[in-house]
């Protein structure tokens, strides 16, 4: 089990707000994804649910027991850090089986543990190795595997993969997916790639300065999004955002259009337009558009190679019906 | 190309030669002593004697058959060992608690610790005896333990604080998440990963405990005097015996820099520690 409620939870440094009031569920066997730029609360936030960090004010439940004055270790929650935290004296079968000794397990059942925690993560080899002597990449692994050694209520990971080159990061990525799939644990993942919440999660919860903007499905803050915030920080590369004439047009204040909305065409398009810099991934291609009219530059995303050129003239057609249209505060017309 | 050849010359030989005349002028009342303690009183005091004389250890024999020179030895290493024991049984908790759980006022905490080092010992001294003697612990070595570990005490904490404040806070906190209690994370988790800093801070603080002599000398008579009172003893009324005095320094000084000089990595380790980070 693994259901985390947070009742009216508030955070202050001093006098500051952190965390305004919030409320929160976290259903048992969800992957939640805590997403928001940097100084947006979602790590203090993971924190507060760890027990690292006090709340000033509300209740955190974790399986209907309130656990606001119960310390880290009796919550029953593991913990990925970002900067891995392994214990550097240790080798990684000492670090795995850290916890299973502070539990007082006799030591067969803690090798037990270990060694069949190490097996899933491909870490059997490395059993004698201090951390010292692994990669990025493996003393993450070693760090989860401290993690699910304890066979958790839920996982808390705070940015597990920030410290990780790209290539790494993909496949870590998959692992811990196939890792959630496989385990059916809750686990509360805090990142502020907007692509790792995307791919990860079964429940986005975006974040700015404390509070939660939109809490949803990928799929829903990706063509749903409530507000101005959530819209421009879901997608990549961002949707195009427009005040103005255009924007009264279509009965908006603002108006937004993902680039991967817009279509070229060879005449007739709503927009005209000059290229700008074009960016070819081979699988797409990002056109910034120049001199269209609106207030700003236009990103089109096109779909494979896409022969243009700086300066080129082209026309193009936002699919009308996938407009996204925001009121003079930011929220969500349609 | 004729005057950068002059310079690196200079330094080439310059440096070398500057250090070790420094090296030397500041070792040499050292030899002196080493060496006046191989001379009979007589001897010490002649000029030319200075470095031509026919050496004898009556001096050492002198002092272990009439001036007792073990029991204020075995008083030196009681006391250097128990108080360094208790400054850091103390000390590691205090750093400890400042460095992962600061508060507001932990600064402020740590100054005022320092600031107790800043207070002339001199200031305090007739509190000192009248209170010792009230108590009735005048001359124990419960009291001279007690107050050298409470003078060193403040830089114990400093020196652990620094320490401290270099391991990451996420290596404690993963400890907290793992299950471990308070004293768990220091003995688990605190202690292995600072263990050069602990030992280095130990020795340094044994070395004080050690060398100390303003409240040895002053609060102890004879059941609990160090080897800093027999050196203060042998100023003798009789005036200034200077073989005798250079043989009791000596054997006092002796086992500490022997100590320092096995220890000198982890010394000079300790001492620079985030200095070179």
């Amino acid at each position: 089990m693994g259901h985390i409620v947070l009742k009216n939870v508030t955070k202050s440094f001093e006098n500051l707000e952190v965390i305004p009031p919030l409320d929160l569920t976290i259903e048992d066997g969800e992957f939640a994804v805590f997403v928001g730029p940097s100084g947006c609360g979602k790590s203090t936030l993971l924190r507060m649910i760890a027990g690292l960090e006090d709340l000033t004010s509300g209740e955190i439940e974790i399986d209907g027991e309130k656990v606001s004055e119960v310390p880290p270790s009796k919550r029953g929650l593991a913990m990925v850090f970002q900067s891995y935290a392994l214990y550097p004296h240790m080798s990684v079968r000492k670090n795995i089986g850290f916890p299973l000794r502070m539990e007082g397990l006799v030591k067969s059942e803690i090798d037990a543990r270990v060694e069949s925690a190490a097996k899933s993560l491909n870490l059997t080899d490395y059993l004698d190795r201090k951390p010292a002597a692994l990669s990025g990449g493996q003393r993450q692994r070693v760090a989860i595997g401290r993690a699910i050694v304890r066979d958790p209520t839920a996982f808390l990971f705070d940015e597990p993969l920030s410290n990780l080159d790209a290539a790494l990061r993909v496949g870590m990525r998959l692992e811990i997916s196939e890792m959630h799939k496989r385990m059916k644990t809750t686990m509360i993942y805090v990142t502020h790639d907007q692509v790792e919440a995307m791919t990860m999660a079964d429940k986005i919860i975006v974040l700015q300065s404390g509070a939660i903007e939109q809490v949803g499905t990928p799929l829903e803050l990706y063509n749903i999004p409530q507000n101005l915030f959530v819209a421009g920080f879901i997608g990549s590369p961002k949707m195009n955002l427009f005040t103005g004439k255009e924007a009264e047009n279509q009965g908006a204040y603002t108006l937004g259009i993902r680039p991967e909305h817009i279509d070229i065409v060879s005449s007739g398009g709503l927009w005209k337009g000059k290229v700008g810099v074009a960016e070819h991934l081979g699988s797409d291609t990002f056109i910034h558009v120049h001199e269209t009219g609106l207030a700003k530059v236009v990103t089109v995303r096109a779909s494979g190679e896409v022969d243009l050129k700086y300066g080129d003239q082209i026309s193009l057609s936002p699919r009308s019906d996938l407009f996204h249209k925001f009121d003079p505060k930011g929220i969500r017309l349609t | 190309m004729a005057i950068v050849s002059k310079t690196s010359n200079l330094v080439k030989y310059g440096r070398p030669i500057l250090a070790w005349s420094i090296g030397l002028l500041f070792f040499f009342p050292i030899f002196w002593m080493v060496l006046t303690s191989f001379k009979t009183d007589a001897d010490a005091v002649k000029p030319e004697h200075l470095i031509w004389f026919t050496p004898t250890l009556d001096n050492y024999f002198n002092m272990t058959e009439n001036y007792d020179y073990w029991r204020f030895a075995k008083n030196s290493v009681i006391t250097a060992i128990f108080a360094t024991i208790f400054t850091l049984f103390v000390g590691i908790p205090a750093a400890y608690a400042m460095a992962f759980n600061p508060s507001r006022s932990t600064k402020d905490i740590l100054m005022w610790m320092l600031s107790t080092k800043m207070l002339p010992a001199a200031a305090v001294l007739y509190p000192m005896i009248y209170l010792s003697k009230g108590l009735g612990l005048y001359d124990t070595k419960f009291l001279i333990v007690t107050v050298v570990s409470l003078i060193n005490l403040p830089i114990a904490i400093w020196m652990l604080f620094t320490y401290f404040k270099e391991i990451p806070k996420d290596i404690i906190e993963a400890g907290k998440m793992d299950g471990v209690n308070t004293f768990g994370e220091i003995k688990e988790i605190l202690v292995p990963l600072a263990w050069g800093g602990i030992a280095s801070t130990a020795l340094l603080i044994f070395i004080f405990c050690w060398n100390e002599a303003y409240w040895t000398v002053r609060l102890t008579t004879i059941d609990a005097a160090t080897l800093s009172k027999l050196i203060e003893g042998n100023r003798a009324p009789e005036g200034l015996f200077f073989g005798r005095l250079s043989a009791v320094s000596t054997a006092a000084v002796g086992p500490i820099v022997v100590l320092g000089w096995f220890c000198q990595k982890q010394l000079v380790k300790g001492l620079t520690f985030g200095a070179v980070k």
